[in-house]
This record gives structure tokens, sequence and C-alpha cells, in this order.
């Protein structure tokens, strides 16, 4: 078992005939996921990717062909937020949003609409999700960073959570999900909610946070572990200690002021909520190895 | 993007927030003129107040008060041309200087963790509201707005009624906390504030009347909405930009300039921080944060090598690309084509991963660059770089040095 992706996974993806989209589609169906359609209005009829999924005008049109049960939003920034509000409208469980630079007004006022509908979102600007053992890819994490097993990931960011992953692989742990819930200041996931499905998760026996400078999501997902998840070992890491404060650090997310946000503070409270601090990637293993989670 | 003061007046002015007239002026004959007319109109003195986005220009005295033309004109004379925190004042803004009797702070913000709009009020206004945060929170009034329907005349009422406003000021308090919402909403804004919100005595006839007045505002601009707003884009400083900053914001670079010999370029904002973190860890001192961003082309890596080496104390570059959508290739053919450009050269440590990196170390071996396998390993070579003389690492590494044609 997985969280959120998995065998059951049918994904559509919006915006599949632009060029990101048509690039990623193609690495997940290298995958092994299935994609089973594409929306781009005005392309209905056509197929896309070679030939290889059908495209559709609508999302609902594509829910009720396909069956579609996962979006992932490749649109550019200006109407992600109406593509999001379509995947959820034609009754879509889970949207990913990959694009980034989403004004966050228009985050603040798509969130509750998702949440209203009973559908989750994750991202904006977020790298997506993989389910290693089920072939279940959703997003721009790249396929062959991942090795099944029972590590479960989270994290803000893009690139580190891959190097956190391959140093992972390359140590022979695997993982059960990896979720990457983007880097903006409004995103319709938290860490506190993957951490809630990865408690109820029997298949992830620990868990990698991989935070950021800036904000107090870090803090949150301390407090929720030490409560909740005492039983499933954890080891965070947080980029930016380094970081000067007040300037923003490409992350809109990234920025810290008047000494709230700082890498200081966030290591603080995972470490008095019995949660191990890596302070490279490559520890993480090995702080793993120390809870009883080693390598295959 | 932070706005001027003037610019963020006047867009609260178009929402109906009460803002005193004032003038823009660029010389000190020019406050000397703007006194005068402000003075006919009722003034009994006037501020002038420095246009500069960063903060601290009250204690640089960038903020002076003139009873008369000719204080103005000497006012204006000491703050134009004057620098504050290497920011030269170009322009300053001339105000009535009001008659305050009580100093207010009120903002809306964006609340990350409610993932609301706050709006936040403090009795304790004209003060930053940072300290206020910190030695009494309790002194500060929040409530969230609604992304649609804005701040309701409820919450407005309570937030008036907790700052013991007179009966007669809450509806007017109502109607700016409402209206900076609005701004919010109308503008993008992730902070709209005034501080301080001043409840001022204005003559009358028969005397004087209370009344809430705007003096001073502050707003930032979403940057991922600008370009839905060109109007607001138009509103940029670029004097006030430095123009590194400046380079980097128009080739699409996340670019911070820190204070260290080592030069970063990295694919990815978390990764850009952690390879700074392994750099200090390693010994060294990052000169740099810089994310190139996603699928960088060899156009854009060349401009973050110019960058780079346009800062002298940058000693070494350390380039770390976890390719995923970037292709390593061509972030190799980028560096090997920019460092040959560049007027100046360092020892350069690159580590990619990813799609083609191997063909990417090939190329990059060849070009006498240093290659690393781990994000650890590199941070050291870099570190370890810094520390050579030029030559003597490239030597220490293996590397040939450099041929006449490489620079061609």
């Amino acid at each position: 078992m997985s969280i959120l992706v998995g065998p059951e996974t049918r994904l559509l993806v919006q915006g599949i005939t632009g060029r990101e989209g048509d690039f990623h589609t193609r690495q997940t169906l290298e995958f092994g996921t299935r994609v089973v359609a594409g929306v781009t209005p005005g392309k209905g009829g056509t197929r896309a990717v070679d030939g290889r999924v059908p495209v559709f005008d609508t999302v609902a049109r594509a829910v009720a062909e396909t069956g579609a049960n996962t979006s992932a939003v490749y649109v550019p920034a200006l109407f992600a937020p109406d593509a999001i509000a379509e995947a959820v409208a034609a009754g879509i469980p889970l949207v990913v949003c990959i694009t980034e630079g989403i004004p966050t007004l228009e985050m603040l006022k798509i969130v509750p609409f998702v949440e209203q509908a009973g559908a989750r979102l994750i991202g904006a600007n977020c790298p997506g999700l993989t389910a290693p053992a089920s072939r279940a890819k959703v997003g721009i994490i790249p396929g062959s960073i991942h090795r099944p097993g029972q590590v479960g990931v989270v994290s803000r960011s893009g690139t580190l959570t891959y190097e956190v992953v391959q140093a992972l692989t390359d140590a022979g742990i695997g993982q059960s999900t990896c979720v990457g819930i983007g880097g903006d200041p409004i995103t319709g996931t938290s860490f506190v909610d993957v951490l809630a499905l990865f408690r109820d998760d029997p298949e992830t026996e620990a868990v990698v946070l991989i935070g950021e400078i800036g904000g107090s999501a870090e803090e949150d997902a301390a407090a929720f572990a030490a409560r909740e998840l005492p039983d499933k070992p954890m080891v965070a890491l947080i980029a930016g200690r380094t970081a000067p404060e007040g300037r923003r650090m490409g992350h809109a997310g990234a920025i810290i002021s008047g000494g709230s946000g700082t890498a200081q503070a966030k290591v603080a409270a995972f470490e008095a909520a019995g949660v191990l601090v890596a302070e490279t990637p490559s520890q993480i293993p090995e702080l793993l190895a120390t809870r009883g989670i080693r390598g295959r | 993007m932070k706005l001027q003061e003037h610019h963020a007046r006047r867009l609260l002015a178009a929402q109906g927030l009460p803002i005193p007239p004032s003038r823009l002026a660029i010389t000190a004959d020019e406050v000397a003129e703007a006194a005068v007319s402000l003075m006919a109109e009722g003034a009994e003195r006037v501020v002038i107040k420095a246009q500069v986005l960063v903060g601290g220009r009250g204690k640089a005295g960038g903020v002076r008060l003139a009873a008369s033309a000719e204080e103005a004109r000497a006012a204006g004379a000491a703050i134009l041309g004057m620098s504050i925190k290497g920011i030269t004042v170009r322009r300053v803004l001339v105000a009535p200087a009001a008659r305050i009797v009580r100093e207010l702070y009120l903002s809306a913000v964006i609340d990350r963790a409610a993932r609301r709009i706050l709006v936040m009020a403090s009795a304790e206004g004209g003060v930053e509201i940072e300290e206020v945060a910190r030695s009494r929170p309790d002194a500060i009034l929040r409530a969230h707005a609604h992304p649609h329907l804005g701040l309701f005349d409820f919450q407005a009422r309570r937030l008036a009624l907790d700052l013991d406003l007179p009966n007669e000021q809450q509806r007017p308090f109502a109607l700016i906390a409402k209206g900076l919402v609005a701004t919010m909403l109308t503008d993008d804004c992730d902070l709209v504030e005034v501080n301080p919100l001043g409840l001022v005595e204005v003559p009358t006839a028969d005397g004087a009347r209370l009344e809430l007045q705007c003096l001073d505002a502050k707003m930032t601009i979403d940057d991922s909405a600008l370009a839905r707003h060109p109007d607001l884009e138009a509103l940029r400083d670029l004097d006030e930009e430095d123009p590194t900053d400046r380079a980097a914001r128009e080739e699409g670079i996340s670019y911070v300039r820190l204070d260290g010999t080592i030069g970063c370029i990295v694919n990815g904002a978390g990764l850009a921080m952690t390879t700074m973190d392994l750099i200090k860890r390693a010994g060294g001192e990052p000169a740099n944060f810089l994310d190139i961003g996603g699928g960088a082309r060899a156009d854009r890596v060349e401009a973050a090598l110019r960058l780079i080496l346009a800062d002298p104390g940058v000693e070494a570059v350390l380039v770390n690309i976890f390719g995923g959508i970037t292709r390593g290739d061509e972030v190799a053919h980028g560096l090997i084509a920019a460092r040959g450009a560049q007027a100046r050269d360092v020892p350069m440590v690159v580590r990619i991963v990813g799609t083609n990196s191997d063909e990417a170390h090939r190329l990059l071996s060849d070009a006498r660059f240093i290659t690393a396998e781990s994000l650890d390993e590199a941070a050291e070579r870099a570190v370890a770089a810094a520390r050579q003389p030029f030559g003597r690492a490239a030597a220490l590494a293996g590397m040939r040095p450099r041929a006449p044609e490489a620079s061609a």
C-alpha cells in the first residue's frame, strides 16, 4: 500500500499538449503509470504523445470516458487555478499542480474551493508524488531515482527531494511514497496532512521530512509527529541554515523575517519532538539506520 | 516587489482611504514650492520624507519637519542626495505634518499557516511592529479576511472597539481596514501596511475635530502576480535595484549575493540552500544563493556564471545540478562556453546527476573543470579550491593548465 496514489491510479494530464505536459507524460508512461487521458481545450478528439493518450476538451468528458481519478496540472500559471477548479468540479479527488508562479491570492481562493468539494490539491509549484512499488508517478520526480520500500518522504522542495531520494536508494533504502507538497506560501496540502496519511499507512515504517526556512510548517509537523507518530522513526533535513534574514531564497516561501521561520528554530522543534535532524542529505540513511531502518 | 511610499499612497487613495495630500520633489526648490502650496492649503508645518525602499530612513535623518519655505528648502537639500544604507535619495515626499493625537498600526498580510488574509491592528503604532510582536504579542489584534468577500464590517467594528477608538471613529476605521483588504485583493499585494495610522487633530473654523489619516504606506506586490499588473510593474524603482539583482531578475535567475568566496550555481531553491549549507559545513563561505530554475538552458547557465564572476570576492565556483528536467550535457556545454567567455577565471567544481551525466562529466573533465560524484565531495573540493591560488588547485586536481585556445 502507499498513500494518495497506487495501483488504482488512473492519471489525467491537464495541459498534455504543451511542452512540459508532453515531456513529463512521456516520462510518466515510461515509469509504468497508467495515463488514461489528456485535456487541452480545443484539441479534443486528437491523441497526444505519439498517439498514446486520447485528448479531451474538458475534464468532465475525460472522466466520463476513461474513469480518470487523478489529475496532473501543467497549464501556465494564469490558467492553472481554472484547471484545478475544472478537475475538482468534474469529481477528481486528487489534483496535483506542478505549475510554478501562481499568484498567492489565486491560491487563497482556490484552496477553500477544493476543500469544500472534498477533494485534495497537492502543490502548486511542486514536483508531484510517486509510489514506486505500484509504478504510480504523478508529476516530475525522475522515476529512475526510486526504489520500492518502507520509507515515506515528504518535502517542500523539488530537486532537494531528488537528492534525498537518490541518497536513500543508493543506501538500499526504498520508499513507500514520496510527496512534494510545493514551495509556495500557500499550498493545498501541508506536511501535517501528509504525516497523517503516513501514520495510517501500514507500509510506511519511517518518515523523512525535508523542510526549508520560512513559515511555521516544520514546527507544526514536529508537534504533530511527537503526538501522532510515536512509533514511526522520523528524520528531518532543513535547507537554509546559512541563509541571511529577510532575503527571499528563490521559493516565495523561503524567507525568514524577524527571527521567525529560522532553520535553528525548526531544528530545535524537531529535536524536542524526538525527530532526528540530518545536516546533509547523505546523513539521512545513517540516521535511519540508528532507528533500525536499514538498506536491503 | 516593494513599492515606494508615494506609489503606495496613490494606490490606497484609489481605494478611498484617507491619505493627506502630498507632493513629490526632486530638488530643494521643488521642496520649498511644495511646502508653500501645502501651507497655503492650511498646513502649519510640513514633513519631508526620503523615498527609499530600505527601512530606517527616520533614524538615518531622512525624515524632517519644516515650518517655512526656507526650512523646507534646507531640509530638502539635506535629504536629497544623502545615502541611506547605500541607497542615494533621489526623491522626497512633502506632506502636511499632522497634529497626531494617537498612532495606531494597521496591516493586511498573507497568513501562510491559516491560508487566509490576516488583518493586524495595534494601539501601539509608529514603532516597528516586529518589536511589538516580540515584546507584547497581546498588543496585536487579529482578524482573518475572506479571499472573496474581504473583511466584514463586524470584524472591523470589533477591531475598532478593541483599539478603544472613540465611537465616531469606528465607522471611519472600519472603512480603512476594509479598504486595506480591498487594496490587497485589487493589486495582488503580499503586504499592505499603514504605520502609523494617525488619529489627528484637524483645525476647523470653531476649533478642531479628530480624523483618522494614513500617515505612511507600505506595499509589497506578489512577484508572481506582476505579469497581470503591467501598471504596477512599471512602478519598479530601477534606480534602487542593485544592478546585479536586476540582471538576475531579467535573466529569470533567483540570485542573492552574500559575503563568502564560493559562488554557487544550482537548479532548485531547496537544493541551492542545502549546497550553501554544505559549503559552510566543509569550512567555506558561500558567495551567493543562485537558482537557475528548471530546464536550465545554456544561455541561462552562462548568465549565471557572469553574475557570479562579477563578484570580485568569488575565488571558486561550485555547480550542482540534479538533472530531472535539466539535461546534464546541455549544462556542461553551457558551462564550457560560459567559462570561455569570461574575463576572469577561477577553479570550477561541477557535480551533475541525472540525464546524460556521464557525458557531461567527460566533456567537463576535458575542459579542465573539477568534477565530483557526490554533493559532499563537491562541497569539499570547492572549499579546497577556494583556498588554493588558482593554477595550483587545478594542478592538484590533475588538470592541465589552461590552453590558450580555450579562452578564444
